[in-house]
């Protein structure tokens, strides 16, 4: 199981470390490091690392690196789910999981991670276990404990702890009874040099947020429930129900929480909402290079596509841009080689158009590679698979709450090909 | 007000600072002073110093300043053991407090204090702890056990704990069960013989019930807990499958694969034919996939198991193709991860698609991948026939872009091609010719001068360009000057006219020049091979090569079994079985797949059972053992006919006659009589090449002269001593002892007749009986002069395998007529069955792989070789000297395991797999062999060979 915790920042401190069972010593860190430097970029630091008596475990979240030590044979995506669960926590205490946080609440934290983990085994990782256990900080409270005296600390056992609902604390009470769904859709697409689909599919999640008195059990259906056949659940949603009746039927967590995730990705139903008619091409000796880039709209049910955001890395040789825009601003960044065009919203009546003169670094080869680029937008109150949600209903309690669904689909990894 | 301001300290004196406060009457002060503390010690700082002044204080109301004296404790208590002492009367209050969660804590932080003097005060309150009314206590006191066990495992299990954490799976609540499954877990992996998970249906139940109910973490316990359940038949597999199916749909990730894993393991017992294995393959490709859109780190684990998963059954995830397309911003290790499972899928349906992909990834920056992406272009030449040709055409695109690293990947794999689909594509020789200047890195060199070599006849130059190469022969690798030696020995063997001073040159160079020994050997073998039987030299340089087989990385099936068993643990991810990697698992129980075992019905019924492919598809037709006293009595001992008597001293020529009859007859055959050019040809050789020979300048030369009178002994197999097979008593006086042996390729009786009785015995001749493998003499007895009486005549009678065959009992056995001019005496004796392998008998390892998963089970036998203290590599080439050629040789948890293959007379292949433990003189002998019946006399060829 998990031995040890470090927190290493991006120049390499080491700031935090816990240890579970004995203390193990920082060099052991050494390793890492050493795969860091031979990654060169923080983003290619393979996650799993053997050492002599030692295997890392990392993840890189927020410009930190959670390396956990374990010295047995461990499920490698159990602890690298704990430790995706460990920074989800830190962002929901303290707002930002970032080393600055970390440090001005490192006895919270280190409170935290004492709840989380015993001897290496998950102890409490829901949020609402933990926020009975130990309570956020807001400044309000800080003043008033150093005043009082009082500690930040529950004394009572969580209640959630040993229920069969787990997620869910026993006494919530709400004067405004609301349940809101946020149904949003990711498309991860890559678009080939001639404008066509390589692959493409949907990533899509239903996040919750609701605040409702007592023990409410919600069922939640789809107009179109087929759509669905590659789901992951909370695991509050009674899997029998679905596979019977393909309803969403369960007791919420209470506040924010991510419901399902989905996955779309039979081609028909994956439509591409833009499109770019790109030439970048670099000439042959001459140091220089064309570089023009548009991009249009295109099947997006009469919705306006907004927030387009075109990112290009660069060949290495290339020295800076000279570009114009019909729409929006660029900024080439020459140390990175990144170029990034923010557009805004998509008028199909006037594309927007970036082109201009590429130079490259004198002397330089042609470069070989052709840049992708990489674009984001979003489509609001559109999800573009075509799911919708026909009702919600309640049982248990007697209140009538306010319920809202919210529909958006943006660009995940969306890239072009040139 | 933030937490950083515990960092700031004033210079001096810092401990006495805190000293000071932590003794403060204000207990804000004295939290504040704590926190100061535990700050420190985040960042590693040894605040042990402070040890008496913190545990004072632990007694308090203060929920979170008792935390945080707890969390000081834990950290220094084995630093000071005495003091940590002084804390224990407070946790053992403490574990009675009507507060559930003041009990929970106090036992939990008890259980990490690694001091012996306070785990003796822990047993009490641990025990009831286990038992205590609230589940929350329960649970936790679960894992105190194994913390307990992990300080001192006699202790727990002196006290019984271990019993009590085993009642705790029948607990009502499914989180204290979840919480003892983890606990048993982690004490079973230390403890491997103990019996401490023993799963039955019962508790399987329990175990399943409470998998519905239980955290996240918990369905992880659970679910490998339930991986390691054998279950008794194929009903009950499914019956486990279809609870555990609802798990796929799991948010957390490791649930997912955790229940991959029971259902990957449970599926190989269920009958393909089943509609629910059908169904339960199509519901494993979803989650899979879905895995693939978590975060990278996440992604990474999952790819790698997926590569598991794909080579066991490839069926799951043939359409999902597109979701291993590569993005330009997936880390590496994403990256290089989804090309090989690519490569994996590729099949004629998507081969283009894949290659559109390949083409486009060998454009990108990273230089790593887009040399794995060339790469791959080949490999999918290689496993898809009908895309070779594109993807020949592909590379060449490629090559044109001048790009140095992928032209030399290109023409790497251009050469493997070559290999696998010979004369079909050589017309772009000419273009990886034009790019023989930009290739500087040895595998690429290595590779064009291999296509030179090899398609010496088409390429106008090659000895230009060989010569090219030979320039700088010593500042180039090993693998390069190798190639280069051979590739210019099959130029000369091809064109010997124009390249005699090349291959002068290359081979002293070789053999006089270098230090390396290898390269030497070579050069020296080649020298004697060219100067002795340059006819054989071409049979043996250009002979035909086997094709290269389809996958060149396939994990062997055996560890790929046992790695299925392991999905989702670190085991997965590094593909190798955890024993060869996790340290301080002393001696970890294989997992192994469970066999594939019909329910109730189908065991009743044998006859329907399937028993996989039938038994025995022996090549030869062996008939049943007819009437052998008729056989033999009825035996013509006439001068037997055969074939002319077989040369026996080819090899003692060559040492004396250096260049001479040798090459001539190689120049002849190839010039076609074209004397005066032949004779140019060698006269310079023959003058220079002796003189270079004639002193031997360190006795190398002599000494591998002096070998060639003992190559024959060398190369031969094992040779049994000689033992007395007739004795005079019964051949009126003609006694006969011998010994079969088998040197290069041609087997020999080797006899030795001794005449005791008092007349001159002649007219000998010899017949044998049917038998097994077809044994019959291959000339007549040849003893010239009479045998007088006390003289004795050594003769050695080769034999070949083209007689009539009949099955024998046992198998090995071979009788025999002898006559001479007094009577016809008959003997029976045992033949080793070792003669019997030939030479060509090396197996390559994916053949070896694909033939050895293609036998069914029923046919492997496994022996024991006892008394046999060698190494492996002593082994190996000990068998080797027999013609048992190792395959593969593997390390396995400190074993060795030799996989082996040999090939008898009549076509039948024998697979074996050796494990050798070093420092134990006893061997296990698994055989595999489409007959199986031979198994057990390969077995005694082994003993004989390896006890010689």
């Amino acid at each position: 199981m998990i031995h040890s915790l470090f927190l290493i920042n991006c120049s390499g401190d080491i700031f935090l470390e816990k240890h579970w069972k004995s203390v193990v010593s920082q060099s052991v860190c050494d390793y890492f490091f050493e795969a860091q430097e031979k990654a060169a970029d923080v983003e290619n630091v393979p996650p799993v690392i053997s050492t002599p008596h030692h295997y890392l475990i990392s993840i890189y979240r927020e410009k930190i690196f959670f390396v956990s030590v374990i010295q047995t044979e461990v499920p490698p995506l159990f602890v690298i789910e704990f430790l995706h669960r460990v920074a989800d926590t830190f962002q929901d205490y303290f707002g930002e999981c970032s080393e600055t946080a970390i440090k001005d609440n490192v006895v919270i934290v280190y409170e935290l991670l004492e709840e989380m983990l015993d001897n290496g085994f998950p102890l409490a990782t829901e949020s609402n276990i933990l926020k009975e256990l130990i309570k956020p900080p807001t400044i309000l409270r800080s003043v008033v404990n150093s005043i009082t005296g009082s500690s930040n600390m529950g004394e009572t056992l969580p209640t959630g702890q040993l229920s069969n609902i787990p997620w869910r604390r026993a006494v919530v009470k709400y004067t405004n009874n609301e349940a809101y769904f946020d149904v949003i859709e990711e498309i991860d697409a890559i678009i080939d040099k001639s404008g066509s689909t390589v692959f493409a599919e949907i990533q899509g999640v239903i996040d919750s947020c609701i605040k409702l008195s007592g023990m409410p059990d919600l069922s939640l259906s789809f107009m179109n429930p087929r759509l669905l056949d590659d789901v992951s659940f909370h695991p509050c949603i009674r899997f029998k129900r679905w596979e019977s009746e393909r309803v969403l039927s369960f007791i919420p967590p209470d506040g924010n929480f991510r419901l399902l995730s989905y996955r779309v990705s039979a081609q028909n139903l994956v439509a591409i909402p833009v499109y770019v008619k790109h030439m970048i091409s670099f000439k042959e000796n001459s140091s220089s290079g064309r570089f023009d880039v548009t991009i249009g709209p295109k099947q997006n049910m009469g919705k306006t596509v907004e927030g387009v955001i075109v990112t290009v890395h660069m060949p290495k040789a290339v020295l800076n841009m000279n570009l114009t825009s019909t729409q929006g601003s660029y900024t080439f960044d020459p140390v990175l080689k990144v170029l990034t065009w923010d557009i805004g919203k998509i008028t199909p009546q006037k594309l927007p158009n970036l082109k201009g003169i590429v130079n490259l670094q004198s002397g330089a080869p042609k470069p070989e590679e052709n840049p992708s680029l990489n674009i984001q937008f979003k489509i609001q109150q559109l999800a573009i698979s075509g799911l919708k949600v026909n009702r919600l209903d309640m049982f248990g309690e007697k209140y009538k709450p306010f319920k809202g669904v919210k529909y958006i689909t943006k660009a995940g990894k969306f890239q072009v090909r040139t | 007000m933030t937490d950083s301001k515990y960092f700031t300290t004033t210079k001096k004196g810092e401990i006495f600072e805190l000293k000071a406060e932590l003794n403060s009457d204000k207990k804000e002060k004295k939290k504040e002073a704590v926190k100061k503390v535990i700050a420190s010690m985040t960042v590693g700082k040894d605040v042990s110093a402070l040890f008496p002044d913190v545990v004072n204080c632990m007694q308090t109301d203060n929920l979170e300043l008792k935390k945080l004296v707890y969390l000081y404790l834990m950290n220094y208590a084995k630093s000071q053991p005495d003091m940590a002492i002084m804390a224990v009367n407070t946790f053992v209050k403490d574990c009675e407090d009507p507060n559930p969660l003041i009990r929970a804590l106090a036992v939990r932080t008890m259980g990490c204090i690694r001091v012996d003097k306070i785990t003796e005060y822990l047993c009490e309150p641990l025990r009831k702890c286990l038992k205590d009314e609230d589940p929350y206590v329960r649970k936790t006191a679960a894992v105190c056990v194994a913390k307990l066990h992990d300080i001192n495992a006699q202790l727990v299990e002196d006290q019984g704990f271990l019993d009590t954490l085993k009642d705790l799976i029948s607990d009502s609540n499914p989180m204290v069960v979840a919480n003892a499954v983890a606990a048993l877990s982690e004490i079973a992996e230390s403890h491997p013989s103990s019996n401490l998970l023993d799963l039955n249906p019962q508790s399987i139940n329990k175990l399943l019930t409470a998998l519905n109910e239980c955290t996240e973490w918990g369905q992880i316990f659970i679910l490998d807990c339930l991986a390691n359940y054998m279950p008794k038949d194929d009903r009950e597999a499914q019956s486990i499958c279809e609870r555990v199916t609802p798990r796929l749909s799991h948010a957390n990730s490791a649930v997912v694969l955790s229940a991959v894993k029971v259902l990957m393991k449970f599926m190989e017992m269920l009958s393909k034919d089943l509609d629910y294995y059908g169904t339960l393959l199509k519901k494993l490709a979803p989650p899979l996939v879905t895995l693939l859109s978590a975060e990278p780190e996440l992604q990474y684990v999952a790819l790698r198991n997926i590569n598991l998963i794909v080579q066991k059954r490839p069926e799951i995830l043939k359409h999902e193709m597109k979701v291993f397309f590569v993005k330009y911003n997936d880390p590496i290790y994403v990256k290089l991860e989804k090309l090989d499972i690519m490569i994996r899928l590729a099949s004629q349906a998507n081969i283009a698609q894949v290659l559109a992909e390949l083409k486009e990834y060998a454009t990108e920056v990273d230089v790593d991948f887009v040399r794995k992406a060339v790469r791959a272009i080949g490999r999918c030449a290689i496993k898809v026939e009908q895309s070779a040709e594109r993807c020949v055409s592909t590379l060449l695109d490629l090559i044109q872009t001048k790009v140095n690293y992928v032209v030399q990947e290109a023409i790497v794999v251009i050469k493997d091609i070559f290999r696998k689909y010979p004369n079909k594509y050589e017309s772009v020789i000419a273009t990886l010719c034009e790019n023989l200047d930009s290739l500087d890195e040895p595998e690429a060199r290595a590779a064009m001068i291999w296509i030179v070599g090899e398609y010496a006849e088409r390429i106008d130059n090659a000895d230009e360009l060989l010569e090219s190469f030979l320039e700088g022969f010593h500042d180039e690798s090993t693998q390069v000057q190798l190639q280069l030696l051979t590739a210019i020995v099959k130029l000369f063997l091809k064109k010997p006219t124009e390249t005699q001073e090349l291959v002068q040159q290359v081979l002293s160079l070789a053999t006089q020049d270098s230090d390396n020994p290898d390269l030497r050997d070579r050069g020296y073998i080649y020298w004697r091979l060219l100067s002795t039987d340059p006819v054989a030299a071409k049979e043996v340089v250009l002979a035909e090569k086997p094709l290269i087989s389809e996958e060149t990385d396939l994990i062997e099936p055996t560890l790929l079994d046992e790695l299925i068993c392991y999905i989702g643990t670190l085991a997965s991810v590094y593909h190798k079985p955890p024993s060869a990697f996790v340290e301080g698992s002393r001696g970890i129980v294989h997992k192994s797949l469970p066999p594939r075992t019909g329910s109730s019905e189908s065991a009743e019924s044998p006859d329907a059972a399937p028993s996989g492919a039938p038994p025995s598809e022996q090549p030869a037709v062996i008939p049943t053992q007819g009437d052998l006293l008729g056989d033999l009595l009825n035996l013509d001992l006439g001068p037997p006919v055969s074939g002319p008597p077989v040369a026996t001293s080819s090899v003692q020529m060559g040492a004396v006659d250096l260049l001479g009859g040798g090459l001539d007859s190689l120049l002849r055959s190839d010039v076609g009589g074209s004397p005066a050019m032949g004779g140019t040809g060698f006269t310079a050789p023959s003058a220079v090449m002796p003189a270079n020979l004639g002193p031997p300048p360190s006795g190398g030369l002599g000494d591998l002269f002096d070998l060639a009178g003992g190559v024959g002994t060398l190369s031969g197999s094992h040779v049994a001593p000689k033992t007395v097979w007739l004795p005079a008593m019964k051949a009126k006086g003609l006694e006969i002892s011998g010994t079969f042996s088998r040197q290069v390729g041609a087997i020999s009786m080797d006899l030795l007749l001794t005449n005791k009785a008092l007349q001159v015995m002649s007219d000998f001749a010899i017949q044998f009986n049917r038998n097994s493998f077809g044994l019959a003499p291959a000339a007549p007895l040849q003893i010239h002069a009479p045998l007088a009486p006390n003289q004795t005549v050594e003769i050695s009678l080769p034999l070949n395998t083209v007689g009539s065959v009949m099955k024998m009992d046992p198998l090995n056995n071979l009788q025999v007529a002898v006559k001479n001019n007094i009577d016809v005496f008959y003997f029976s004796t045992l033949y080793p069955l070792h003669i019997l392998f030939v030479e060509d008998g090396k197996m390559e390892r994916q053949m070896f792989l694909a033939t050895w998963k293609d036998i069914p089970n029923e046919n492997e036998a496994q022996f024991q070789i006892k008394d046999c203290p060698l190494s492996a590599d002593a082994v190996s080439s000990k068998l080797q000297g027999s013609n048992i050629f190792t395959v593969a040789k593997r390390n396995v948890e400190g074993q060795d395991m030799l996989y082996q293959s040999l090939k008898l007379t009549n076509g039948i292949w024998v697979l074996a797999e050796l494990r050798i433990q070093p420092g134990s003189p006893s061997f296990t002998l698994s055989l595999k062999c489409r007959a199986p019946e031979v198994s057990h006399y390969v077995y005694q060829a082994y003993e004989t060979i390896l006890k010689n």
